[in-house]
């Protein structure tokens, strides 16, 4: 991706997470969940040698990665690095994808997704996704929040579900006078809030994010952003991101995925580093993350 | 702006004007395009108004309340077209209780369930294709065979209008296809996303989406249908009836009457045909125009 010239100057290379421009929070400045280290915290993902295919092409290969609870992990890496294939995975969106095949292990609180006994609509209802483009339903706002709970027969206090997701989402003071108007009128950085209340609707464990703001103008953007933070409170958020400096924001951990060619020249993403935040974009281990994140390459 | 600035300007407004200036062969050969492409328009608009010209001079004069009230009848100066409107108006209403959901489960069916790459299914998306250009002739062979004689339904009102519809299925499939296309698959994934099943999905988000669209091809199907004449003159529809029409009765509709009284030698009947063309056209015009309206109306930017 080309940085953006707003970009490359809030960055300086290997970016020092406490310097201008970059405001990283360190785990101990946020909530009481904050206070256990991230290491010590329960694994919700655990993925072992995960791999995709996309009808016998393979798109992405033995990824070894380990999500934390109540903490946002971000995925990175320049396009093609399978980083978008790789968080379908973990709600079973790419079921949905026809000729995709998913092989390795992915542990949800120690159950394999992929078990064939697993239903990927179970999964779905705990593993919630936000989209790169929003993509509201076609109906009113307050329908929008309600589809879930009704499509899973939570409907008792429908109206208060529907409050508390808004303001969980920090969209209810915008819209809360106009909810029954369509929410195609929104614009996008409402509109995205809006499916991000939309997940949290339906009371997940775990909130998937595939570049939610890439689509997004830098103030929507921003507010995208500290709604992340306070999301990891009660839930363990998982970001793909273009963007490195919203990676350096948001994550407490960050994974890098690049492509490897192979010697057919076959291109296939794979996970190069993942660590704290601060160390993959200060003190990475391997050259490759260290040469992405210092902008000489991708 | 500083002088220098606009000196330049105009020598640069000197230079485009001759770079235009070179083009002019080229305008010549659009304006000669141009004008084909009018006077092909024009030809279909000038046909039109000649036959409308044409049907109101002769049929309004008989265009009255005789027409919507009285049965035909031998004598010009009694008869009317109200069976026939009836049958029409009965053949309608089975269209929508038969036809239109058969059409759009298919339509649901191929577009959100159906496998993909799956043989026979590829073969039943190849035979629509192909259903729609089948001359409505043999709709009409295919009903005397199946429907009047096979289970012995007999020449009534119902065969030939079941018939009508399985002649509107392509159509209706199709246009059905392509408003449920049109819903982007955004909307079913951030439904799958939420733990709605396929069916959820589809019923309460992508169908109630697509319903302008699938309403839109279903009405300029039905208006195709109650202007159809072949196939029902295979099936039995009768030239003269005197009695309102039930579903299981003889009938004839408003396109065959008309057939019927252009036939005859009479030249009143020759008007009442002209008036009967009136009707149907307002008919057929005002279901256009609501299917067009309700496009409009509805048609949603994603």
């Amino acid at each position: 991706m080309e940085p953006t010239p707003e970009t490359t100057t809030a960055a300086p290379p290997a970016g020092a997470p406490t310097g201008p421009g970059i405001a990283t929070l360190t785990v101990e400045d946020r909530s009481p969940v904050d206070a256990v280290p991230l290491e010590q915290r329960e694994v919700v993902f655990d993925c072992r040698g995960v791999g995709v295919r996309y009808n016998g092409k393979r798109a992405l290969r033995d990824v070894d990665l380990r999500i934390h609870a109540n903490a946002v992990t971000a995925l990175i890496g320049p396009s093609g690095c399978g980083k978008s294939t790789f968080i379908r995975c973990l709600n079973r969106m790419n079921d949905l994808i026809p000729g995709a095949s998913v092989d390795g292990e992915v542990a949800y609180h120690g159950e394999n997704l992929y078990d064939p006994q697993v239903d990927p609509i179970e999964v779905r209802k705990r593993i919630g996704m936000v989209f790169q483009k929003p993509n509201p339903f076609p109906k009113s706002i307050y329908d929008n929040i309600a589809f879930g709970p009704r499509v899973l027969g939570m409907k008792d206090q429908l109206d208060d579900r529907v409050e508390q997701a808004l303001r969980r989402a920090v969209l209810w003071d915008e819209v809360k006078d106009r909810l029954k108007e369509g929410a195609l009128g929104l614009s996008g950085g409402q509109q995205q809030r809006l499916c991000i209340a939309r997940a949290l609707a339906v009371e997940p464990d775990v909130i998937l994010m595939d570049e939610p703001c890439s689509a997004l103008d830098p103030i929507s953007t921003s507010a995208i952003e500290d709604l992340m933070l306070s999301l990891t409170d009660d839930y363990t958020v998982v970001i793909v991101t273009h963007n490195m400096q919203q990676a350096a924001r948001v994550a407490d951990m960050t994974a890098f995925f690049s492509v490897d060619q192979g010697e057919t020249g076959a291109r296939c993403g794979v996970l190069v580093e993942v660590d704290r935040t601060e160390r993959i974009f200060t003190n990475p281990a391997n050259e490759r993350t260290e040469a992405y994140v210092t902008g000489r390459f991708g | 702006m500083n002088a220098a600035g606009r000196i330049a300007q105009q020598h640069a407004g000197v230079a485009v004007r001759e770079s235009l200036a070179g083009r002019r062969n080229r305008s010549v050969a659009a304006g000669i395009f141009l004008g084909y492409l009018l006077l092909s328009t024009v030809v279909g608009l000038i046909a039109l108004a000649v036959l409308l010209v044409t049907i109101l001079q002769d049929g309004l004069p008989y265009l009255d309340s005789m027409l919507f009230t009285n049965s035909p009848s031998a004598n010009p100066e009694r008869a009317g077209a109200r069976p026939a409107i009836i049958a029409s108006i009965l053949v309608a209403v089975v269209l929508i209780a038969t036809a239109l959901p058969v059409a759009v489960g298919t339509a649901v069916y191929l577009e959100e369930f159906a496998p993909k790459g799956n043989r026979l299914i590829d073969l039943i998306e190849l035979n629509i294709q192909n259903l729609a250009a089948v001359p409505s002739i043999i709709f009409g062979i295919l009903g005397l065979a199946f429907l009047v004689r096979g289970i012995d339904l007999g020449p009534v009102l119902l065969a030939g209008a079941l018939i009508l519809g399985l002649q509107m299925l392509p159509t209706v499939i199709i246009a059905s296809r392509e408003a449920l296309r049109a819903v982007p698959d955004s909307v079913r994934q951030g439904g799958m996303a939420l733990g709605a099943t396929r069916w959820q999905v589809v019923w309460r988000e992508v169908l109630p989406a697509a319903i302008p669209g699938i309403a839109t091809g279903s009405i300029l199907g039905m208006s195709r249908a109650i202007g159809e004449t072949a196939p029902l003159l295979m099936v039995g529809a009768a030239t003269f009836v005197s009695f309102n029409p039930g579903l299981l009765t003889q009938y004839t509709v408003l396109p065959i009457l008309i057939y019927q009284w252009i036939k005859l030698p009479q030249d009143m009947f020759q008007g009442l045909a002209a008036a009967a063309i009136i009707v149907l056209l307002v008919i057929l015009v005002a279901m256009n125009g609501f299917a067009i309206w309700m496009r409009n109306r509805y048609e949603r930017k994603w």
